[in-house]
């Protein structure tokens, strides 16, 4: 097993294998996302049964759940990708952590944009103050810093670095905000899903959902190797395989 | 380790600190002004300030704070003093720490024994003057210790000062949020020594931690 992922983790460090294998998972990807995502909703908007106390509009947890996880654990990758960068000198890792950027904070503002559609008819608001929706729109500005760091850089390689460097101290500071902001006020209601207990939603509220965090997962992937391939063009446009399949 | 050269950088950068004192009466002056932009555009009225007055002190402190990081690391890499500390085969650690520290006696300090006479401006109420300056007293070393890394990072980058703001704002929020609380809670008669346990904490983990950070964000300048 530890031989197979250290082989894995070596032929992930190629680029021309990562074009090569992923072109054959693209199409898979792309199908179980669009698939999940119809199944999913449809489960979600149309037969799942109605909140007894936010009626219809609890509903948009099945967009708005998946993105806020999203937007968490994709800071959580990026950060990971950075550290490998900046440890083993992985190109492919910088990359990685490059385009994860702007996606993560795309889940991000889908988080808060859903979450004051939602806030609206729920707490007659667009916008509170809110732990929750505060440490969201922190997430976001370390997301834009990251970004902006990589990019402020004269060489590439440097501005990876920072940026992977940046990632890593909001990292360990991503869980202060949260508790911080909590500690100073909370509006939200408690997340309803917690991997410790039991659920306390319905089953045919939760099955939808569920189906929706597995599928923005995916679609995730999708998105992430799809930015990846992109990269590993522009980067190895030199090289003769790059010629090989951009000039046939 | 000796703490031979970190002791030297330290008083070096002290005795230019203190022939240059725009370096750090610039940021105390911004301090001031800020402050005062509080009363004109909101509300003169001292009941209503003496509400806002913890915050508003610690809002102004956080932005004086970053006025002056920008020039942290600046003249030690354009003079190359920062290649020669690597060179030496020092701790980049211990440098890191050190420079901190420097930031915080020209800025943290000053700020802090300034903030009472805020305080009468803004009629902060009587019984949260102790507990704006232990905030402050340990509060504003994070500001130092965490600012120094996002100087370092952007030490090399052209009017890298407000990326400096953009990437380090977001991470003062913890210490914002606890200190104006304890200023707060102090104001209106209520025990505060949990929000200062709290930032106590957070500068206990910034020392130890962040130092690791500028110095990786040292070394990358250097590899330029």
């Amino acid at each position: 097993m530890w031989q197979w992922l250290k082989r894995l983790y070596h032929r992930l460090g190629s680029p021309k294998w990562f074009y090569e294998i992923t072109a054959k998972w693209i199409p898979w990807l792309a199908i179980i996302s669009v698939v999940g995502c119809v199944t999913g909703l449809v489960l979600g908007l149309l037969y799942a049964p109605a909140d007894y106390l936010q009626g219809n509009s609890f509903r948009i947890i099945y967009i708005h759940v998946p993105a806020a996880i999203l937007a968490q654990s994709a800071f959580m990758m990026m950060a990971i990708a950075g550290a490998v960068y900046l440890i083993w000198k992985m190109k492919m890792a910088a990359w990685v952590a490059k385009v994860i950027a702007p996606i993560g904070a795309g889940f991000c503002l889908i988080a808060l944009f859903t979450g004051a559609i939602w806030g609206k008819p729920t707490w007659g608001t667009w916008w509170v103050w809110d732990a929750r929706l505060t440490s969201m729109l922190l997430l976001l500005f370390l997301y834009f810093g990251v970004m902006a760091l990589q990019q402020a850089m004269d060489s590439e390689e440097s501005g990876f670095k920072a940026a992977a460097i940046l990632a890593l101290v909001g990292l360990v500071n991503i869980p202060i905000i949260k508790y911080s902001v909590e500690w100073w006020n909370t509006l939200h209601q408690p997340a309803t899903l917690k991997l410790t207990e039991k659920p306390s939603m319905h089953p045919d509220m939760l099955i939808p959902l569920l189906i929706m965090i597995v599928t923005t997962y995916v679609f995730f992937a999708l998105l992430v190797i799809l930015r990846t391939r992109n990269e590993i063009l522009w980067h190895e446009r030199k090289r003769s395989w790059v010629k090989d399949i951009l000039e046939p | 380790m000796s703490l031979g050269l970190v002791g030297a950088t330290i008083r070096r950068d002290l005795t230019l600190a203190a022939r240059n004192p725009g370096e750090w009466l610039n940021p105390l002056m911004f301090f001031l002004m800020v402050a005062a932009l509080f009363p004109l555009a909101v509300d003169p009225d001292p009941k209503f300030l003496s509400k806002i007055a913890g915050g508003v002190i610690w809002v102004a402190a956080l932005l004086a704070t970053l006025l002056s990081l920008d020039a942290l690391y600046k003249a030690d890499v354009e003079d190359g003093s920062l290649e020669q500390w690597l060179a030496s085969g020092e701790s980049l650690y211990a440098m890191s720490l050190g420079k901190a520290l420097v930031h915080w006696c020209i800025s943290g300090l000053p700020l802090t024994l300034m903030a009472p006479l805020l305080g009468l401006m803004l009629s902060l109420p009587a019984d949260a003057y102790q507990a704006l300056i232990f905030s402050l007293l340990v509060g504003t070393p994070v500001l130092s210790l965490l600012g120094a890394v996002g100087a370092a990072l952007t030490a090399g980058v052209r009017s890298g000062g407000l990326l400096l703001s953009l990437l380090i704002l977001p991470l003062y929020i913890p210490v914002l949020i606890f200190a104006a609380s304890a200023v707060y809670h102090a104001g209106i008669g209520m025990d505060y020594k949990g929000q200062i346990g709290f930032l106590g904490a957070l500068l206990a983990l910034a020392a130890c931690l962040t130092p690791f950070a500028s110095a990786a964000a040292l070394k990358l300048n250097l590899s330029r």
